[in-house]
């Protein structure tokens, strides 16, 4: 299994450089039930975000007095991967869905919605690596079509460690053979990046590297971001000129 | 109710106390609650530790038996983690299946001991692609004084360390120690603002259970991360973080060795 080599020539087995992302395809608005959507592709993954809300919360034991409470389901559809997933979470969608809330909570306004609920659907369709990175752009997209009130963007890309370096936004056979994947979400405020909202990371690397796989994240996010930024204003801007 | 006014003052205490930079426990912002790992104390197990972490108490257990491989690891043992949040260790735990924090608990653990490679699982192969060993590694929380993830991942480890293969029971010739390579530690801080406090206890968490996990291998590479907790967490925050976190596991490493 060491025989595979996702390094050959200083290029990664589908081309591209170290630090470069994989074609990402962003559009805002897809569905007409929910409230803000968002169909997202990230190299081999498709993504559909759905945001219901604020609305009311069900069962009514949940409501908060004080604010809003976010909900957030991360979803993979059973022909998304090679074999079979069997529908309805699993352990590892529990989790993503936990940690994904937990990126967005801290952004979304809650305090302005009390006793509602903000419900995020994120289905994916096809996964390759980074689905849950994917799930969170689509999902920040659709937030803001939904106009849920944010501090800013929810941007997230995770880096792997492969045949040694760091490469930006691992496809699956760099995250299955590699030997570290740390995705991260961060908050965008005013074009630059405020903070981490979200950080995991399984495999091994050394202090040394994790700081500057930070830094390579953070180059990868501000280019998504404006991508997030286009599909948004393509959107609005489209419906403007139909009125005049 | 009455649970949520307690919190309440709590937090305040917890607060106006941190703002002198001291904890309501007279620790050190980075000092971790005294450690306690008794290991091999229930027999029927392959292996056990039971840790103690200031008052929060976990029993993690380890059985063994023969099962299938992975078709992708054909010469592979197989590792599965799973934490229990049983209802006697918290006034908040509910009888049922595990919640989302008692699978995220269960799968940091996990992360911390197969991406450390402490189990060496090529020695744990009977047949090539038929039989393998699976260690079944099942965390038990007793008591949450906070903190459980520190205290479940020590005590898993503290377990396998104490893991004899049952291989006679099966018929597959002599019992073996566990091939145990690494000692992975993980260090959970709860952050708040600009201010890290290692190893919170309960009272201490009712100002937010914002908190990240950094699980470090002996070489004091980074194995496993977790930011778990609705919060933002700055990147100057994080940098110190990843000193601090390497420093206490070396301490409790040290401690682990010593047992």
């Amino acid at each position: 299994m060491e025989e595979i080599r996702l390094i050959v020539d200083g290029k990664r087995l589908d081309g591209r450089g170290f630090e470069e992302l994989r074609p990402i395809k962003i559009e805002a608005g897809v569905l007409k039930r929910a409230d803000g959507s968002c169909y997202l592709e990230m190299g081999k993954n498709k993504v559909v975000a759905a945001v219901y809300g604020p609305r009311e919360v069900h069962p009514k034991h949940l409501e908060d007095p004080s604010m809003a409470i976010v909900r957030y389901r991360y979803s993979m559809a059973p022909f998304s991967v090679e074999d079979r997933k069997r529908p309805g979470p699993d352990r590892r969608s529990i989790e993503i869905s936990k940690v994904s809330r937990e990126a967005l909570e801290p952004v979304i306004m809650k305090e302005l919605f009390p006793r509602s609920a903000i419900d995020i659907f994120v289905e994916v369709l096809q996964a390759d690596a980074g689905s849950r990175t994917a799930c969170l752009n689509a999902a920040s997209v659709a937030l803001v079509d939904a106009g849920i009130p944010m501090r800013g963007m929810v941007t997230s890309v995770a880096v792997a460690k492969v045949d040694g370096v760091l490469v930006l936004d691992p496809m699956k056979e760099e995250d299955y053979y590699g030997e570290a994947d740390i995705p991260f979400a961060f908050l965008i405020r005013n074009g630059k990046i405020e903070s981490i909202t979200l950080l995991q990371m399984d495999g091994r690397v050394t202090a040394e590297e994790l700081r500057r796989a930070l830094e390579l994240a953070k180059k990868g996010a501000m280019q998504i971001y404006q991508l997030q930024r286009d599909a948004i204003m393509r959107k609005y801007i489209r419906e403007e000129e139909v009125v005049e | 109710m009455p649970e949520d006014i307690l919190m309440e003052i709590k937090r305040d205490y917890v607060l106006s106390k941190l703002r002198d930079g001291e904890r309501i426990d007279g620790r050190r912002l980075d000092e971790i609650r005294p450690i306690e790992i008794q290991t091999g104390l229930i027999a029927k197990a392959e292996g056990s530790a039971l840790v103690k972490l200031g008052n929060t108490m976990v029993v993690a257990g380890v059985k063994m038996q023969p099962g299938e491989p992975f078709p992708d690891t054909p010469d592979q043992g197989i590792i599965i983690t799973n934490a229990e949040l049983v209802p006697l260790a918290s006034p908040t735990f509910e009888p049922g299946p595990p919640d989302e924090n008692a699978i995220e608990l269960a799968r940091v653990v996990d992360r911390g001991i197969r991406h450390s490679e402490a189990i060496d699982l090529s020695k744990l192969c009977i047949e090539e692609g038929e039989k393998v060993w699976i260690v079944f590694i099942d965390i038990w929380a007793l008591d949450d004084d906070g903190n459980l993830m520190d205290a479940s991942a020590l005590a898993a480890i503290a377990a396998l360390l104490n893991t004899t293969v049952p291989a006679e029971r099966f018929e597959l010739g002599d019992n073996f120690p566990l091939p145990v390579r690494d000692l992975p530690i993980a260090i959970t801080s709860l952050v708040f603002e600009d201010k890290i406090l290692v190893d919170p206890c309960r009272d201490e968490l009712s100002i937010g259970k914002n908190t990240i996990t950094i699980t470090t291998d002996q070489n004091d590479n980074i194995v496993s991360i977790q930011k778990s907790g609705p919060f933002l967490l700055s990147e100057k925050v994080f940098d110190r973080l990843i000193d601090i976190s390497i420093e206490k596991a070396r301490e409790v490493r040290k401690l682990l060795r010593d047992v």
